[in-house]
């Protein structure tokens, strides 16, 4: 017999396992090697809800990496798919999330803080250390020397215009609040996000 | 989006215009066909090109770019001169029996108030309703009232029939009057339309008023507040809703509280200006509490530090001494050498923002430039040479860059609001590449340092950075957990009730914004997330998809702000007594056994509330009621009117021939240098439009392999015509310039684009997809914003990237 197993079809299987393990002992062997059931490529696999990054539609997807979780592992996401809960998406994709894997592992991630000295046609790669040092250096720098406490006329305005800021609205609630109490603090005021455009 | 994706399934007529859903956000759109399937709804698409929208659609029409107002007043004045209006709706849940001040007027094109010198409405005052001497508004119910806003909005849109319409959008008149006809249909009460648009509504110099005149129409019909209705922004990032929410623009602070402007010295005229009192008696006017969600952010951010002698620390917060401070005005001044230092989270300007040459020589002027982002972006290797695509000589460029390379979606904890306002959370499934951190880490670790800096050292105004609330498990990395449950707010002592039973244990969250005080007994850092991470947990993080009253409503799923409401304004579902409006759309209702309002929502409304008191629907607003008449909210006129886009194909305003003035919108947003800029017709005849494929998002796919594969090359579309005109066949390569710059691609030669007739003469349209650059592993290509025009919508400042003029002609 030449067995497709659809995913679901999969698991009544499984279910049954240990009856079709016995079957095949008492002779009931499949006639030829393509009869196997192929190994369920997600089975030993972490299963992680998230939402598409891209567009706001916020389609549930499901990652799936290899790995336990332990210490001395690395996870390593290796597929990803859309969550049959989802009550908007309910499972599936727009050509733009089915390549959402191939953004997690694009070869053009950025991997090392690099630094492009002035003048120079390369980069440099750089500690995180070096690198916030460096960046914090220029915050204070800068702000210190043209932070305005009042304006002309004497008015309290506490702000710093001469860096800006732009946030990502690719990135988290979280990281976004933390970015925003960050950046105005510093009396900031040339703040935007990709809302503007 | 007033309402939420799977919503649209209970809509009767879907207008598509300004977007493209069905290539856009084709999962969303989904919602539209099963619209179609399961509720025999037709759909409506208008569009300069015959889209992938279109090609499913009942209903479909061509419209020249940036014409969509003069549609839509066109729209109006069909609705109200066949009477297809939803009349107890408006009477009773719009404004349109507000009288407006008798010196508010509109002449040729400009309202009163205007200054020419400064080219904007600099005294704003007559765009208000009269007060009558009990300090409200005065109403006629009658709406025969010469001034009352009924009639005035009929009378400015009187000028919009059907031959203007049809001129200046280059809309033949059977397809305008088939599709007015079917969306008078809607003014039923138990029938809705939804609209559906994106950044074909935003990216104009009108594009707010756009929205607007959108917004009107749908309060004729009695379509706000409905299941099935509502003006639904289809928004293009995954979080922009969120940071827009938390307020991450120039001027805004968390939950859509503002900045104070320099001249605003005083706390509690601050405050005053912004906690609105009612402008109708009795109506609930929800903003009256804003000093609750103000002190309640001052407490999240500084602790201890803000009091009450000290104002909450309101001297603390940056003050405005310009309107903005947006990205136009930024660039302006890095262009002039005016800023030293920028910083760019997951942002790519040189590919995003108009006149790439301008943003180039902006960010060549920079004393140092942060780049955070998980991808390689043309922004942070904007001084290197890519030959025709990025041709910069290194040598002479002297900013000092630094990249920093951040974890993704796939890589961190926390939650992101999609379009419908719902917070969704989710879970890291691996860490970053290499030595990839968090956002919220390097933000950690940037603070850290520069504290411990202005400890040492000292410095310009240490107060804020050192007096931070900074109570975080490591320093150095907050936990999404906790900053999550920093924006839902605690409770900093016992709270009690009018007798003094404690409600709420200090440290305890909170479990909406109703509990803020303004007292400095609460903290919250964003309000309208109040509800988000309560005693009972991490609301964003709940899995129910259960629908038990079968409207598409998932209260379980997820949270929605604000208070898990999933359909803004939804009060107004139901009639002045409470009751349906029909019964194929019952959502939200009063129950007279139990005394509150039921359904399936959490109602828009307050709760207890009865219908009797006659409170009105919209509990933002002052008057209770939707708004016809803007009064001073926007920069550009109470009513939305029709004007040119700043590089037109045409030579005047149609609707204003002999004003110049009135050619553009006279409040648009553009520096001098940029107007030079400005091409002209002669020589550039062509109008251009930007827009986006299914397969590509923005610039980060051209990163992932899979769509490099199917979408490979850089294109533009063309007509046959205009193919013919200029001698260039499918597949060769065109070149398209603009006065500000040129790309190259290959000419895609297509019936979906079709010339329009506008007035005397046939206007040829290029659509120019968005997606190439020189960094990624997809084919190089050419930005093309070095052909968009630095002109910004007058409210929102959003760049006109939708409209302008270029040339096209064989490479």
């Amino acid at each position: 017999m030449t067995v497709n197993v659809t995913r679901r079809q999969f698991f009544k299987l499984g279910a049954a396992g240990v009856a079709s393990s016995s079957m095949a002992m008492m002779g009931f062997a499949p006639e030829s090697a393509e009869a196997s059931v192929r190994q369920f490529k997600l089975t030993h696999a972490r299963e992680t809800r998230n939402n598409c990054t891209y567009c706001s539609v916020g389609c549930g997807i499901l990652i799936y990496s290899h790995g336990d979780g332990s210490k001395n592992v690395r996870q390593e996401i290796f597929h990803i798919e859309g969550d049959p809960d989802h009550p908007v998406s309910r499972g599936s994709l727009c050509p733009k999330g089915s390549g959402l894997l191939d953004f997690v592992r694009s070869e053009t991630r950025l991997e090392y803080p690099q630094v492009r000295a002035p003048g120079s046609s390369e980069w440099k790669r750089v500690s995180w250390d070096e690198a916030l040092d460096r960046i914090a250096r220029h915050i204070k720098k800068d702000r210190d020397a043209n932070f305005v406490e009042r304006d002309e006329t004497g008015r309290t305005v506490n702000h710093w215009t001469t860096s800006g800021f732009l946030a990502a609205s690719g990135a988290s609630n979280e990281a976004g609040y933390i970015t925003h109490k960050v950046v105005r603090n510093l009396g900031m005021v040339a703040f935007d996000n990709q809302a503007r455009v | 989006m007033t309402n939420h994706w799977v919503d649209i399934r209970n809509a009767n007529l879907i207008l598509s215009m300004g977007g493209n859903s069905a290539e856009a956000h084709p999962v969303g759109f989904r919602w539209v066909t099963e619209a179609i399937e399961h509720n025999k709804a037709k759909l409506i698409c208008i569009d300069p090109r015959y889209t992938r929208t279109c090609a499913v659609a009942d209903y479909k029409a061509f419209i020249r770019t940036g014409t969509d107002i003069t549609f839509l007043g066109g729209l109006i004045h069909y609705l109200i001169t066949t009477n297809q209006i939803q009349r107890e709706y408006v009477l009773h849940y719009t404004d349109a029996s507000l009288l407006v001040r008798e010196d508010y007027g509109f002449e040729d094109g400009i309202f009163t108030g205007y200054n020419p010198d400064k080219k904007a409405y600099d005294d704003k005052s007559s765009w208000m309703y009269e007060l009558g001497d009990d300090g409200y508004a005065v109403r006629d119910m009658s709406l025969q009232h010469p001034r009352c806003v009924y009639q005035l909005m009929r009378e400015h849109y009187s000028r919009y029939d059907i031959d203007t319409v049809s001129s200046i959008c280059g809309m033949p008149r059977e397809h305008i009057e088939h599709i007015w006809s079917e969306i008078g249909k809607m003014a039923v009460p138990h029938q809705t339309m939804t609209i559906l648009y994106a950044l074909g509504w935003t990216q104009h110099s009108i594009g707010s008023q756009i929205i607007r005149t959108a917004a009107m129409v749908q309060l004729l019909l009695g379509n706000m507040g409905m299941p099935g209705g509502g003006v639904n922004a289809l928004r293009g990032h995954s979080n922009i809703q969120g940071l827009t929410d938390l307020g991450l623009l120039s001027q805004l602070l968390p939950g859509y509280m503002t900045l104070a402007n320099a001249s605003e010295q005083d706390y509690s005229a601050y405050i005053k200006k912004r906690a609105k009192q009612p402008i109708l008696e009795g109506e609930v006017s929800y903003w009256k509490n804003y000093e609750k969600f103000h002190v309640s952010l001052m407490k999240s951010w500084f602790g201890d530090a803000a009091t009450q002698e000290n104002n909450w620390c309101f001297d603390w917060l940056p003050k405005l001494s310009r309107p903005l401070y947006d990205v136009l005005d930024t660039f302006e001044r890095m262009h002039k050498g005016e800023i030293n230092g920028y910083f760019c989270q997951g942002f790519n300007p040189l590919a995003s923002f108009p006149n790439r040459q301008k943003v180039t020589e902006g960010l060549s002027r920079l004393k140092y430039l942060v780049v955070m982002d998980p991808l390689n972006t043309e922004t942070s290797e904007f001084w290197k040479n890519y030959g025709e695509y990025n041709d910069v000589d290194s040598s002479q460029i002297q900013t000092e860059v630094i990249r920093l390379p951040t974890t993704c979606f796939a890589e961190d904890d926390g939650s992101i609001v999609n379009s419908a306002r719902w917070l969704q959370w989710h879970w890291a499934a691996a860490p970053g590449p290499g030595e990839a951190r968090p956002d919220t880490r390097i933000m950690g670790e940037l603070f850290i340092r520069l504290r411990d800096l202005y400890r040492q050292e000292g410095g310009a105004f240490p107060d804020p950075i050192l007096n931070l609330d900074w109570d975080y498990d490591i320093p150095e990395a907050p936990s999404s957990e906790e900053l999550a449950q920093e924006y839902n707010g605690r409770a900093l002592v016992d709270l009690t009730d009018d007798n003094g039973n404690v409600t709420r244990r200090a440290g305890e969250l909170l479990s909406g914004f109703s509990e803020m005080t303004a007292d400095g007994r609460t903290a919250s850092g964003c309000w309208i997330f109040s509800g988000a991470w309560t005693q009972d947990g991490n609301q964003m993080a709940r899995r129910d998809n259960s629908d038990p009253y079968g409207t598409g409503n998932t209260l379980g799923w997820a949270w929605a702000w604000p208070a898990n409401r999933r359909v803004l304004y939804n009060r107004a579902s139901a009639d002045t007594q409470g009751r349906p409006w029909g019964r194929e759309k019952a959502f939200v209702w009063w129950s007279s056994e139990q005394g509150r309002w039921v359904g399936a929502d959490i109602p828009d409304f307050p709760v207890t509330s009865d219908p009797a008191r006659g409170q009105g629907p919209f509990i933002m607003q002052p008057e209770g009621v939707g708004h016809f008449f803007a009064g001073q909210s926007m920069v550009d006129g109470p009513f939305p009117e029709h004007y040119e886009p700043f590089e037109s194909p045409i030579d005047n305003n149609p609707l204003h021939p002999n004003n110049p003035l009135a050619k553009n919108n006279p409040a648009g947003r553009i520096y001098e240098e940029d107007r030079k800029a400005l091409g002209t017709r002669e020589e550039f005849p062509h109008a251009a439009t930007t827009y986006r494929l299914t397969e590509h998002f923005h610039f980060w796919t051209k990163h992932a392999r899979l769509n490099a594969v199917v979408q490979p090359e850089q294109f533009v579309e063309i007509s046959h015509q205009l193919a013919d005109e200029i001698g260039v066949a499918a597949g060769d390569w065109v070149r398209v310039s603009s006065n500000r710059g040129f790309i190259k691609a290959v000419a895609v030669v297509t019936k979906r684009m079709q010339p329009l007739r506008i007035g005397d003469r046939d206007v040829h349209h290029v659509g120019i997809p968005i997606h190439w650059g020189f960094t990624g592993v997809a084919k190089k290509g050419y930005l093309i914003n070095a052909l968009t025009p630095v002109v910004g919508d007058a409210n929102t400042q959003t760049p006109e990237y939708k409209s302008f003029i270029v040339k096209v002609e064989k490479a």
